[in-house]
């Protein structure tokens, strides 16, 4: 197995009307990181995970994750590995119920019977939500349904999960439900936000996405600490909070180990 | 947003045999039942109170109140109005009832929508009572009723709540700012509405699909958990449509 969950280089995308969001995107996970993605609305971060899984194609560019390069003949191994937890879970949950709907995505991959039923319990209890396998979705609480939406991903055991702004529209409680639960996943994660102490809670290093480039890698109690390079990127911290009075390590975290830079382009 | 539950609002939860059947041998039970009502005679009115008499042991069975049972056959008023019509505009011969001149033909037409409505009608509430939305598509995946069909119906139960809390929230949103439908010069403005909300729904379904396609989506669902039929439970529940066919039979043969 290879060390590097995710690989990212030169990454250029167009979309048809000729608007270039990513402009050479270079960027590697190690296996079992958690890194956020910061940038601001319109930077391209979500177009940057719709190319982790093959949904959109580069203009230019390579993905590889854990060694495989994101093509049109590897997709299904490739939707595996990658696990995209979607910002709105209405959109992530379309099945009558929710253990049909954590089942959709592992019985795509062919599983059937009793393992089918093991995956599910077991991405519901990873998701604190055992017991809730025959509520309907629309039943649940927004918190219970984004939890619910990670679960739809973790069923199929993926290599990298990425989480699109999962913060968004929690209430305090559900947020630290979620973030004990992320905490508690023994996975490489990429935290796609603008939520900025959400990220220095729950990841070590971030990366800051603007204008279609990688602007900063390092850190994320360095990179928060630095108001001038937040305030060129419109990323703000919401008022009152100050980093330096924070322990950098966030909780769970092993102690700093160097992480990995993007490789320059 | 948790959305009113619309779509599950027929089901009565209860613990029964009825309720235990897998959602196909229901389909196929209540459609046979339908079936044989449809094919009996109206001229032999018994036939009609057996049929009647076997619902009545199913609805019992289910344990549906007798109170929402009827709340719910209103649904059927419209249709009965119309057959009500049918004694006085219906020509051929006539009959003289409290004074009025009704057709014969008219009459047993009516009685024929009256009965076969309402035991139709008995029926699909018996069904949906007893089978919630989730089992039925079950049901009908299992009698192979094409795949997509089956995802458009999946869909419209699970966004059918979020659309309409979408809708409200637009309601919601035009009324704030003063307006207020009055009469057809607001129309526009509805009109309006109506088109934001469609494009709200058709990105909706652009997202939902992304989502599919994150998680292997590649055209077919992978079909829901099942259940399957034992034999006594078949055996028990197409009891009711071979017995109404044996009465549905037998007044053939008196007819």
């Amino acid at each position: 197995m290879t060390e590097t969950s995710l690989e990212i280089q030169g990454l250029v995308h167009a979309y048809p009307d000729g608007q270039q969001t990513l402009r050479g995107v270079c960027l590697t996970l190690r296996r079992g990181e958690r890194v956020a993605l910061l940038g601001p609305n319109g930077a391209g971060k979500t177009t940057l995970a719709l190319h982790l899984n093959g949904v959109l194609t580069p203009s230019a560019g390579t993905v590889r994750v854990a060694g495989l390069p994101v093509l049109p003949q590897h997709l299904a191994e490739i939707r595996r590995r990658v696990g995209i937890v979607f910002q709105d879970p209405d959109d992530q949950l379309f099945m009558p119920t929710v253990r049909d709907d954590i089942a959709f995505g592992p019985a795509n991959l062919g599983l059937r019977g009793q393992a089918l039923d093991r995956r599910v319990s077991a991405a519901l209890s990873a998701v604190g939500l055992a017991g809730h396998a025959d509520r309907v979705p629309h039943h649940l609480s927004f918190g219970q349904r984004r939890r619910a939406a990670v679960a739809t991903v973790l069923a199929m055991e993926p290599e990298i999960l990425v989480l699109d702004e999962p913060s968004s529209n929690l209430d305090p409680a559900s947020r630290r439900e979620l973030a004990d639960i992320l905490d508690g996943l023994d996975v490489t994660v990429l935290l796609i936000t603008h939520d900025l102490p959400y990220a220095l809670r729950l990841c070590q290093r971030s990366v800051i996405l603007s204008g279609g480039v990688i602007v900063a890698d390092g850190p994320t109690a360095d990179l928060l600490a630095d108001a001038d390079l937040l305030a060129r990127h419109r990323l703000e911290l919401p008022y009152g909070f100050d980093v330096r009075m924070l322990d950098s390590r966030p909780p769970g975290q092993p102690p700093a180990r160097d992480p990995a830079r993007s490789s320059p382009c | 947003m948790t959305g009113v539950g619309y779509a599950d609002r027929l089901y009565l939860p209860a613990d029964t045999a009825m309720h235990r059947l897998p959602g196909h041998v229901k389909l196929v039970a209540a459609l046979g039942f339908v079936l044989a009502v449809g094919c009996t005679p109206r001229e032999q009115f018994w036939a009609f109170g057996g049929h009647a008499g076997l619902l009545a042991i199913a609805v019992a069975r289910a344990r549906i109140p007798i109170t929402v049972l009827l709340r719910r056959l209103t649904v059927e008023l419209p249709f009965l109005a119309f057959a009500i019509l049918m004694p006085f505009l219906a020509s051929g011969r006539r009959v003289e009832v409290l004074g009025v001149g009704l057709s014969v033909t008219g009459l047993l037409d009516a009685w024929n929508i009256l009965a076969k409505a309402t035991l139709g009608v008995s029926t699909s509430i018996v069904l949906a009572a007893t089978t919630n939305l989730r089992d039925l598509l079950l049901g009908l995946e299992r009698l192979r009723l094409p795949s997509l069909l089956i995802q458009i119906m999946s869909f419209m139960i699970r966004y059918g709540d979020l659309i309409l809390a979408e809708t409200h929230r637009m309601r919601i949103a035009r009324e704030s700012r003063g307006f207020v439908a009055r009469d057809v010069r607001q129309v526009p403005v509805l009109a309006r509405s109506v088109g934001a909300l469609f494009i709200r729904v058709y990105e909706r379904g652009e997202r939902v699909h992304l989502a599919m396609l994150s998680r292997g989506y590649t055209g077919g669902m992978p079909g829901l958990l099942q259940t399957a039929a034992v034999p006594a439970q078949w055996a028990g529940a197409l009891a009711l449509p071979l017995a109404a066919a044996t009465v549905a039979a037998a007044a053939w043969t008196r007819s």
